[in-house]
């Protein structure tokens, strides 16, 4: 078993295939460079990112499984679950043995594996799209802090780009410390460096408007006097709304 | 604007338009277009859910809570001795602008209790909708009531800015409605609905002669329907439901289990439970006319008029008609799969795929997600076993009943009680 180290990112792991596919006889095992597991007996191979041979294996990976395939490979990998590049490796080998069908083959559980964290990183995807809540600030710029269980902001870009073209906003991952940011023209990934001091659960006037306070208020006025008291059903509400997502929705703020 | 004041008309008219249960904001296509604000052509976003555990999509308001009617099962009925409010238009969209800039909603659901008379009321909702397309440049949803009896010239503009128009008809039957609204005539909630319905027609057939032919309600028409006021039977609320999405293309009719809120004595008294098992059953229901390929006197019919609450609709069909199975699911049509108790469209599809590859087992079913506690008694697979089938289907029944535990299970004995008195 020879070990595969990437750096992480989509082209290194489309690099890392890249190289396992030019040695076809061997068995790999593809590992995050960060995971300190070395094999006892078996090889180490640090892979470097080339955009040029990333670029390679996508256009042949998109001739043969199409943009659909293509995604489920994306989007299992956006999910940072362990292991999960060699899910990817395999679904690709027997893809190249029997034919693109083998990608629908939900009796393969390694294939059905990337099946189900692809449906995990979709829901957390649409969650996005539902609980980022704007905040404005004082420089006119709609601010949203989150911490997506995945690492989904490359699937929720086009969504806000479409629908919010007349704001200036930024989408903050504040878990991998990365964010998008739209300045009526375009959209770009950026990083912060935030003060020392800021907390970005709490709504400060010293950031923020005082008619973006005003308008929390009403937000939260207006999810409490929708509510059926007679039909409260707690359990159906979290499992919509799970705990760990509260800290960032403006409605669940105490006042 | 007075912050205020405005949180307390929200206060006042999010609360009284909370009983409409449509939060549908999907099925529209409208572009974000010239740098606007908003796009509304994916699927719906529920954007949070309140403690009821029902979701929140749109911002959903009635202009005004003054009524000149007077039916027994509304709050805001005429007679009810509560506090009122009216919002101005540009409040309405104000807050719309506002809580869809931060991404709370997917746009606006626009109710509003009828004051002066419908036309009166109709012109003011109509307005704000246009409001916001024209002068806000807003591309979200906008939902729209349709005020019963409202004029046909109003119906033909009020589609022209909103995405979805509904006219509630509430009470399932003609005689129900004449019991607790005896000022309203059946005949005025299909008016609208009509108009809508054909407006629909006619902008499709000119569409495919005109590209430019402008979009009118592209998220169709829905319609509700209060479950346990009056003494409907289920299969009296499913016809009429059927009804309505045959004869006027309804996109979703909503079934809203009566929340009890006045004293009146044509009606169930305050404290009694809403029952929320009974509308779960009659969605299933109707998700398996719509989805499922069932006809609704499979379902229902005279001999079985309600709903079995403690098995869903599916399985109470597969255990009144043994004669359908077992279905092997290796070779089964769609259609067929579809029918099976404990599998799911989305298990039909993956079966389709999965097949083509091996003969699939017990096993790979459980991994695709089928609910094998039903499922088993109904199917055949590739280690055929044939100890579950071909059971009496009051034994499949009970064996079904002990080794499930239904989120429903401790709230089945009351309410049975109270829909048999």
């Amino acid at each position: 078993m020879i070990t595969l180290k990437y750096d992480g990112t989509f082209k290194g792991l489309l690099c890392s295939i890249f190289y396992a596919f030019g040695r076809r006889q061997d068995e790999f095992n593809i590992q995050h460079k960060n995971i300190n597991q070395n094999s006892l007996w078996g090889q180490d191979i640090t892979i470097t990112t080339e955009t040029h041979k990333a670029h390679r294996v996508l256009e042949g990976l998109k001739k043969t499984v199409g943009s659909g395939g293509v995604s489920i490979l994306y989007r299992s990998f956006l999910s940072e679950e362990q292991g999960i590049e060699n899910d990817i490796l395999h679904a690709l080998k027997s893809i190249y043995t029997s034919g693109p069908e083998s990608i629908k083959d939900h009796t393969d559980p390694q294939i059905l594996r990337l099946h189900k964290v692809v449906k995990m990183v979709n829901r957390e995807r649409h969650r996005m799209e539902a609980f980022v809540r704007f905040r404005l600030t004082k420089d006119e710029v709609y601010f949203a802090s989150i911490e997506p269980d995945f690492d989904v902001l490359p699937l929720i870009k086009k969504h806000f780009h479409s629908r919010y073209a007349d704001q200036r906003w930024l989408i903050y991952d504040m878990k991998r410390d990365y964010g998008l940011y739209y300045d009526l023209n375009k959209v770009e990934r950026m990083q912060m460096t935030f003060e020392s001091n800021f907390d970005a659960t709490k709504t400060s006037d010293h950031i923020f408007t005082l008619e973006e306070i005003a308008f929390q208020e009403l937000w939260k006025e207006y999810f409490s006097s929708t509510n059926i008291a007679s039909r409260k059903n707690t359990v159906l509400h979290v499992r919509h709304v799970p705990k760990r997502y509260w800290k960032y929705l403006s409605e669940k703020q105490a006042v | 604007m007075s912050f205020e004041r405005i949180k307390e008309k929200l206060t006042i008219l999010a609360d009284a338009a909370k009983y409409d249960v449509s939060c549908s904001s999907s099925g529209s296509n409208r572009t974000n277009k010239n740098k606007g604000l908003g796009d509304s052509t994916g699927m719906g976003i529920c954007h949070t859910y309140t403690e009821d555990g029902r979701c929140v999509s749109l911002l959903k308001i009635l202009l005004t809570n003054h009524c000149i009617f007077d039916c027994a099962y509304c709050v805001t009925r005429k007679s009810n001795d509560i506090k009122r409010a009216a919002f101005k238009v540009q409040e309405v969209v104000d807050l719309t602008i506002n809580f869809y800039r931060r991404n709370y909603i997917e746009g606006l659901f626009l109710s509003s209790g009828i004051f002066k008379n419908a036309d009166y009321t109709m012109e003011r909702l109509v307005r704000v909708a246009k409001k916001l397309r024209t002068e806000e440049n807003f591309h979200g949803y906008i939902h729209l009531k349709s005020i019963p009896s409202a004029s046909d010239e109003l119906m033909a503009e009020a589609g022209l800015w909103a995405d979805r128009l509904s006219v509630n008809i509430e009470i399932p039957s003609k005689k129900g409605l004449k019991l607790l609204a005896p000022d309203k005539n059946f005949d005025d909630f299909i008016k609208p609905m009509e108009k809508v319905k054909n407006e629909i027609i006619q902008y499709k057939e000119d569409r495919k002669l005109i590209k430019s032919t402008p979009k009118y309600a592209p998220a169709g028409q829905s319609t509700q329907m209060i479950v346990g006021a009056t003494g409907e039977s289920d299969f009296q609320v499913m016809k009429t439901a059927n009804h309505f999405y045959r004869n006027y293309r309804m996109k979703r009719v909503y079934y809203s289990g009566y929340v009890p809120i006045s004293t009146d004595n044509r009606l169930p008294q305050l404290g009694t439970a809403v029952p929320i098992l009974r509308e779960n059953r009659l969605y299933q229901t109707d998700w398996l006319m719509r989805f499922y390929g069932f006809n609704i006197d499979e379902l229902l019919n005279k001999e079985t008029p309600f709903l079995d609450l403690k098995v869903d609709p599916k399985l109470s069909w597969a255990l009144r008609n043994p004669h359908y199975f077992p279905i092997d699911i290796n070779k089964a049509s769609k259609h067929e799969l579809a029918r099976i108790p404990g599998i799911g469209l989305k298990s039909v599809h993956k079966i389709l795929q999965a097949r083509r590859f091996r003969k699939l087992t017990m096993d790979h079913l459980k991994n695709i997600g089928v609910a094998l506690n039903r499922a088993r008694y109904f199917v055949l697979t590739a280690n055929r076993s044939y100890a579950d089938l071909g059971q009496n289907p009051s034994i499949i029944r009970a064996k079904i009943l002990s080794n499930s535990t239904s989120k429903f299970r401790n709230q089945t004995t009351n309410q049975l009680s109270l829909f048999s008195s």
